[in-house]
């Protein structure tokens, strides 16, 4: 349950961000503040290290070998790269839904209670409000009241994915990430997720990486343009509210992706 | 924060556990090692090696007999196991439909399943007595090779036919497109292209069949005698050991122990032999 | 030309390969249908739950051997489990890609290939002789864990393995520990894998006969504790043919263990397929 009371303040500044894998850059100089309660879009081009850098707001990056970050990213003005900062809680107040739907081989119920019972709640009455409303707030929970105890692998590929998004905010995070949320979906189920998207943003502070241009000019307040350069490293180009950036693009590079002559 | 005390409590834990398991291999060699060197020592490795003569009674301790002895047993075991394995191999890689192939696969993972001693005792009761009428008093080379065979087989089958399996479509593609009959085609591009794999199969099939103890005492004979004919009783290294150790005393006991040294070492070498031939494969088909 | 024409070569080999199969299926046929046949006639509840006669004649049943059998087993999966699976866990998910991993996973390999006889001297000499521990079941379980391990531990971190990247990634950003992420998602997600492995080590333990006769004593008498000396169900096979020459005897117990064998391999083919299915979905 983010603070939404006043929309419009910053939730997560990024200052000034390189990310190395080994010796290779894949980020240069990213510097941007993401607003609380509302939808950032990261579009772009493939490669050019959209994913990389989500990954960097909820630190997992930490677990592939050699990744370092230099810069700051600061969540409430704290950096999250700071030694005292604890990764386990971090990942509790920013959460990520991935590519592919990626429930665990559990029952409905068990997936959206992992969560809670990893950060010590065991209560099976707690449990199970949290698993209803958690259900509900992403939609899905009319469509699986009945079926609470069966395997997760049975529901549709849209139904999946709204259950990673409820087994999210079962840990009740401030910010949810979401990697390409519907590309590995149908349209229909597509629309749903944005719909469920658009509701979230009156609780949560969203950024989504997203492929489709259309899905971001429908569903973001905010869009940040990267691109890869000569030497591989992604870099932002412009960053702005969605409307101005896809109706005027101040960035030629910008318009020149936005109105497809390439990527 | 009691979450973070069983993380890091885990951690040492399992780490632990693959500790105790390399430290075992290590006790195992110190052991083995420990107990036969006296031996070694006392007799000299030429004359421990070499020896044709092992009479602990007397205090001649040659374990040559017992070398002869396994490899008689080995070759005569794998000169019956590689033709008929292989074609098991080529029958499940490539003949078979696939009814068949369930049932052969279930049938040599039966055959894996059954312990050794089953074997031993079938061959004690009907290979025994056949073999005698051959000649001979029936325990022989010959028995033990096909005790060992049965054992050895399901090996041999398994890495030969993944083997196969894995050699690149395009290379059978290209032989049928040439026009080549499908027998051509395994005998003269699969064979030879899973080469590698089958070696190290054979090779691991080898180790085996030295390693085996109890089923090939049961038929074998074991008396101190080179084996002249494939009808002849023999000794082998790992019956040497078994057959004596529960009386051995002293520097007979040391002897036992540095017959062991021997076969580690041997199984040694065979694995290495193995492992690198089978990585000597993989890289063969890179290069094509 | 007088030469064979490919088709005929064709026909022979084809021929000859298959011949190979049947002889295979054969032998199993031969070895499995002797034995039963020979030995179910003796099989009765009598001879399940009277001890052997013991000394030079033979006969008598196999209650006592039984017992021990079920004793070594118990012990070794007991010791072996958690040491196995605790190593197959650091290698599979802890272990850093360097020079001190490399030199254990050699050592479990090289481990794997030692013969059995060579276990039973080590466990000679280390249980039996400088631990004090003498000939008996305890000797026995502690040298079959040493020979088990490498098989524990490879099996088990193939199914740790097995469990897809995407399982530790979402658990890992819901905020789980590290070993959160391994007991609350990794291990019951590869437990069919792990159960496996814990059943083909069962399975080898009952059939491992060399490293036992040196460590285990042999006597028929009822164990009265895990000190207690005693024989496998495999081992009375081998000293009822060796010893006595009680070939009926032995038979019977030899078609007592290729049933169990056989119920063995029908539980775990039954449990794989359950698996296959809770993998992909259905209840």
């Amino acid at each position: 349950m983010g603070a939404c009371n006043s929309a419009g303040g910053v939730k997560v500044s990024v200052r000034n961000v390189n990310l190395y894998y080994g010796s290779f850059q894949a980020l240069r100089n990213i510097s941007l503040d993401i607003p609380a309660c509302a939808i950032t879009a990261i579009i772009g081009p493939s490669g050019c290290g959209k994913s990389s850098f989500i990954r960097l707001l909820n630190r997992m990056n930490d677990i592939i070998n050699g990744a370092r970050v230099e810069g700051s990213i600061l969540l409430d003005g704290i950096n999250i790269y700071d030694k005292s900062v604890d990764v386990v809680d971090l990942r509790k107040r920013v959460g990520m839904v991935f590519q592919k739907p990626n429930p665990f081989p559990m029952s409905v119920f068990d997936n959206i209670a992992f969560g809670p019972r990893q950060h010590g709640r065991h209560n099976r009455m707690e449990l199970q409000e949290i698993v209803e409303r958690s259900l509900r707030q992403a939609a899905l929970w009319d469509e699986v009241k009945d079926k609470l105890g069966q395997s997760a692998l049975a529901l549709s590929g849209g139904q999946q994915q709204r259950l990673c998004i409820a087994r999210v905010l079962a840990v009740e995070p401030e910010v949810i990430l979401m990697d390409e949320p519907c590309s590995a979906l149908d349209p229909l189920a597509t629309l749903k997720i944005e719909d469920l998207m658009r509701n979230l943003a009156k609780q949560y502070t969203i950024v989504i990486v997203t492929h489709n241009m259309q899905q971001a000019a429908r569903v973001s307040d905010m869009a940040a343009f990267f691109m890869m350069e000569q030497d591989r490293a992604g870099v932002l180009v412009e960053y702005g509210p969605t409307s101005q950036l896809f109706t005027n693009p101040k960035d030629k590079r910008t318009e020149d992706y936005i109105t497809g002559r390439f990527g | 924060m009691s979450r973070y005390l069983t993380d890091r409590l885990a951690r040492y834990a399992v780490f632990a556990g693959a500790a105790v398991s390399f430290l075992v291999l290590l006790a195992i060699a110190v052991f083995v090692f420990r107990g036969g060197l006296p031996a070694i020592r006392e007799i000299g490795i030429f004359d421990f090696l070499f020896g044709t003569v092992w009479r602990p009674g007397q205090g001649q301790y040659g374990i040559l007999v017992m070398i002869v002895g396994s490899v008689a047993v080995t070759a005569g075991s794998l000169l019956l196991a590689v033709p008929l394995g292989i074609a098991c191999a080529i029958l499940l890689a490539e003949v078979a439909p696939s009814g068949v192939r369930q049932f052969l696969r279930q049938a040599v993972e039966l055959l894996v399943g059954i312990p050794s001693v089953v074997y031993g005792l079938v061959g004690m009761v009907l290979l025994v007595p056949a073999i005698r009428q051959l000649g001979g008093p029936g325990y022989s080379v010959l028995a033990a090779s096909i005790v060992l065979m049965a054992m050895v087989l399901p090996t041999i089958i398994s890495i030969s036919e993944d083997s196969i399996r894995s050699v690149p479509a395009s290379y059978k593609e290209a032989a049928l497109a040439l026009g080549a009959t499908h027998w051509q085609t395994i005998w003269r591009v699969l064979l030879p292209s899973a080469r590698s794999g089958i070696i190290a199969g054979v090779v691991l099939g080898m180790g085996r069949a030295v390693g085996e103890t109890m089923a090939m005492i049961m038929v074998i004979g074991n008396s101190i005698t080179f084996p002249t004919s494939p009808l002849s009783p023999t000794r082998t290294l790992t019956g040497n050991i078994a057959v004596e150790i529960t009386y051995a005393g002293g520097l007979h006991r040391s002897a036992l122990f540095a017959t062991g040294i021997v076969l580690f070492i041997l199984i040694l070498i065979i694995n290495s032999i193995a492992v690198i031939s089978l990585k000597r494969g993989g890289h063969a088909q890179n290069l094509a | 030309m007088p030469r064979i024409s490919p088709k005929a070569t064709q026909r022979i080999a084809i021929a000859c390969v298959w011949g190979g199969g049947v002889i295979t299926v054969l032998i199993l046929v031969v070895v499995i249908g002797y034995v039963l046949v020979q030995g179910i006639p003796g099989l009765s509840l009598n001879f399940l739950l009277t001890p052997p006669k013991g000394g030079l004649a033979g006969g008598g049943g196999i209650s006592t051997v039984i017992l021990s059998t079920l004793y070594l087993i118990g012990l070794t999966i007991v010791i072996l489990v958690p040491i196995g699976l605790g190593a197959a866990v650091y290698l599979a998910e802890y272990a850093p890609d360097n020079r001190v991993t490399r030199l254990i996973r050699y050592g479990v390999e090289i481990l794997a290939g030692v013969p059995s006889i060579v276990f039973g001297l080590f466990g000679f000499a280390l249980f039996v002789t400088v631990l004090h521990f003498n000939f008996s079941i305890l000797s026995g379980a502690l040298t079959l864990v040493c020979l088990l391990l490498p098989t524990m531990i490879r099996t088990s971190e193939e199914a740790i393995k097995a469990v897809p990247y995407a399982h530790r990634e979402a658990a890992l950003a819901l905020g789980a520990t590290r070993w959160q992420v391994i007991s609350k998602v990794l291990l019951p997600t590869a437990l069919p894998g792990i159960v496996t492995a814990i059943i083909l080590c069962i399975g080898r333990a009952i059939e491992e006969t060399a490293c036992l006769y040196v460590t285990m004593g042999g006597c028929a008498a009822m164990p009265r504790s895990l000190l207690s000396c005693g024989r496998t169900l495999s081992l009375h096979i081998y000293y009822l043919a060796m010893d006595t020459r009680d070939f009926a005897g032995a038979m019977t117990t030899g078609a007592v263990l290729i049933i169990t064998i056989l119920v063995i391999n029908g539980i775990t083919n039954w449990l794989s397929a359950r698996f296959q299915r809770k993998m992909k979905g259905a209840t």
